[in-house]
């Protein structure tokens, strides 16, 4: 019956098998749904603040206090070098790029688990709750960024070293589409293995903590010693931060070296990302 | 001839690992990779033992859909009914996408719509224009599509006035209505729809099947899984009986349900001589009956009436010392209920130099109304003689357990037990 020549798979609209393709993204049913990745984004972004005091004000706090604490930790008590910018706008531009990317990671870590009992109910292509969940953190790091242009023109005015180029600004969707990728590939990879592992979900929140310290985000890429430069040119998060700055104000920045391989290796996480992400989604339903 | 066929399945079949699908940690993973690769026994692997098991079961696989085929033209409203774990909502989720089969094939044409839960993805903090859109979308439809039925769904689902309200502020029936006509007015070729329409109040329940039939007759091709055989007389043009993972019986609706409710009524009684059994044979349980306390044999027992189960065992060889015997009572499902052990009970029987029976004394029946099964098991000194899966199935009747004329609520299905209660 299965070889029987008068069914012809064209006839058919979905033709349902075991798991075999090695990868597979169905990019038109995927674009079918584009509304819904248009609804979760609203959802969440309606919803995370509901009831709340200060409401979306948190999208502002949460910079303006971690870039204060990097600038009394690591800029007045270990007096790292900041590429001679003024500290507060150093962080902050590091802060800003850094915390889209760990978004788009942590979020996405657990989509599986947490989704479980609507991945468990209704059938969407899944890659619609990373995608809206990159499309989300864009939006937080958009408003961010706006409040960084902010503080670097208050900081502008005040010292004579810092000169904002705004025609870089036209870079900054390039980053933050960049950055974007890194992290849902990350992220896609954690996921997929935390179907299997739950100790993954554990370990995600503080290696990501740990990571952000072997990224240039509280100190400059210009300060790392030749020996361990190796290590940033593995880290993807090391260009779009850097290239932030130079873009911006100035600083030395990296080179297209750098960027390469940064580039590549974002692409390889990405790759395996989806890879592993379309390979469990379809029996994911069976483990969680 | 083929153009007219919307859904065809061919030998679908969907296996589960037992237990937890995998030891959820990398180190119980890596453990027990490094067994198997030595040749060893893997250390987290189930001990296999005295306990439910299922003809379903080889090895660690539990197959959950075996070898199932069939095929559906355009407009027919196929009804699938089967009891408890023979299979309905796994095909249900293989057809909806859900999971994938692990052999097999389905083929289904045009849009397919699965309603496998009322609401699913509602978020309360929303308001229920919100929840419309955002529902509508996670069913598949666009936004352009939920706007032009925006009104028509509201209307359904009569909660015009709180339609910007947070459903977290609504009603159970509100939230119901509304979360049902938004799939109602979903538009696709094939709905797939599980027992959802068993919520809500009757008459909008009444409504639902209406606006169902409605779109059935406008060439919508609906598979609808119910345990309610009234929903399903009424709605469904053909009935698919599932059984073990297979179809049992596929036709005419009224036959499909009297088909189903015969698994019960043939099925009823001994089955020593069909069933599966094993051990080494030193000793075998022969026959097996209930009767009352005077002897008289029941077909049908009562909850909370003194019920004797009595066991036949012949002994095949000399010798036979240290005997102990047990009875388990299961769901047809094969969860277990009751043990009745002469091992845990502390009764000792010595040896068996001829065959007897045996009988325990249950007093005041506790089990509620429903279809049930029973293992026995017999060992000789220790080594299984007659182990014996399925060997019994009988029926109970809910009968005055409490002399006060009620009882407990469906949402409390299996036991019933004396107790009295007292100001402390």
């Amino acid at each position: 019956m299965f070889n029987d020549p008068d069914i012809n798979d064209d006839e058919w609209d979905i033709i349902l098998r075991p798991r075999s393709k090695w990868f597979s993204i169905n990019l038109k049913t995927l674009w079918l749904y584009r509304d819904l990745i248009w609804m979760f984004f609203q959802r969440d972004f309606v919803t995370l603040y509901k009831q709340t005091i200060l409401g979306p004000l948190w999208y502002l706090i949460q910079p303006v206090l971690t870039a204060l604490t990097y600038f009394v930790v690591f800029g007045k008590i270990a007096n790292l070098s900041t590429d001679g910018l003024p500290p507060f706008v150093f962080y902050m531009s590091g802060i800003v790029m850094w915390s889209y990317f760990a978004a788009c990671l942590t979020n996405n870590a657990e989509v599986f688990s947490k989704n479980a009992q609507l991945f468990g109910k209704v059938y969407f292509p899944r890659l619609v709750v990373p995608l809206s969940v990159a499309l989300s953190g864009m939006v937080a790091f958009g408003i961010q960024f706006v409040l960084l242009l902010a503080v670097s023109s208050v900081s502008a005015i005040g010292s004579s070293d810092l000169h904002v180029n705004w025609a870089a600004i036209l870079w900054v969707p390039v980053l933050a589409l960049y950055t974007a990728g890194a992290g849902v590939g990350v992220g896609l990879i954690v996921s997929a293995l935390t179907v299997r592992f739950r100790d993954l979900a554990f370990a995600v929140g503080f290696v990501t903590q740990l990571w952000m310290f072997a990224t240039p985000v509280v100190y400059p890429f210009s300060k790392i010693p030749q020996s361990y430069q190796i290590l940033f040119h593995l880290n993807p998060m090391t260009a779009p931060i850097e290239s932030l700055r130079a873009l911006l104000y100035g600083t030395p920045g990296v080179d297209t070296s750098l960027w390469f391989s940064n580039l590549a290796i974002t692409s390889v996480f990405l790759l395996v990302g989806l890879i592993l992400f379309t390979r469990s989604e379809s029996n994911a339903m069976d483990t969680v | 001839m083929s153009s007219d066929l919307v859904i065809q399945v061919e030998q679908l079949s969907k296996h589960y690992r037992l237990g937890i699908i995998n030891h959820g940690t990398l180190y119980r993973d890596l453990q027990s990779w490094w067994a198997r690769y030595r040749g060893h026994p893997d250390p987290n692997s189930a001990i296999g033992g005295w306990g439910p098991q299922l003809a379903r079961v080889q090895g660690d696989l539990f197959h959950a859909l075996d070898d199932l085929s069939f095929k559906v033209r355009r407009g027919e409203i196929l009804g699938v009914i089967g009891g408890n774990g023979a299979g309905k909502s796994t095909l249900l989720k293989i057809l909806s996408r859900i999971t994938a089969p692990t052999a097999g094939e389905v083929r289904l044409k045009g849009r397919v719509a699965s309603l496998l839960e009322v609401g699913t993805g509602f978020h309360p903090e929303l308001t229920g224009r919100e929840n419309i859109f955002l529902n509508g979308a996670i069913l598949g439809m666009s936004r352009s599509e939920i706007g032009s039925k925006f009104d028509e769904i509201v209307e359904f689902a009569e909660i015009d006035q709180f339609v910007d309200t947070p459903v977290k502020r609504y009603s159970s029936g509100m939230y119901v209505r509304l979360a049902f006509s938004v799939a109602a007015h979903l538009e696709s070729d094939i709905l797939l729809v599980d027992e959802v329409l068993a919520v809500g109040d009757i008459s909008f329940q009444k409504k639902c099947i209406g606006k169902m039939e409605a779109v059935g007759s406008s060439g919508r091709t609906i598979l609808f899984v119910s345990h309610n055989m009234a929903s399903v007389q009424n709605l469904c043009t053909r009935a698919l009986v599932l059984k073990d993972g297979h179809v049992d019986f596929d036709g005419d609706v009224r036959d499909g349900i009297h088909h189903y409710y015969s698994f019960f009524e043939s099925s009823n009684g001994n089955n020593l001589d069909g069933a599966k059994r094993s051990g080494d044979g030193r000793a075998r349980i022969i026959d097996l009956w209930f009767c009352d306390g005077n002897g008289k044999r029941l077909s049908m027992l009562r909850s909370g009436e003194t019920t004797y189960l009595n066991i036949e065992v012949e002994p095949r060889s000399e010798k036979l010392r240290n005997l102990h015997l047990a009875a388990g009572i299961t769901t047809l499902r094969d969860e277990g209920l009751i043990l009745l052990s002469t091992e845990i009970s502390g009764f000792n029987i010595d040896d068996l130099a001829m065959t007897k029976t045996f009988s325990c004394e249950i007093k005041r029946f506790p089990i509620r109304i429903g279809h049930y099964s029973m293992n026995l098991f017999l060992s000789v000194n220790g080594i299984v003689a007659d182990y014996v899966i399925d060997a019994f199935r009988f029926q109970v009747e809910d009968a005055d357990f409490y002399g006060t004329g009620r009882l407990p609520n469906e949402g409390y299905p299996h036991f019933l037990c004396d107790y009295t209660w007292k100001y402390g």
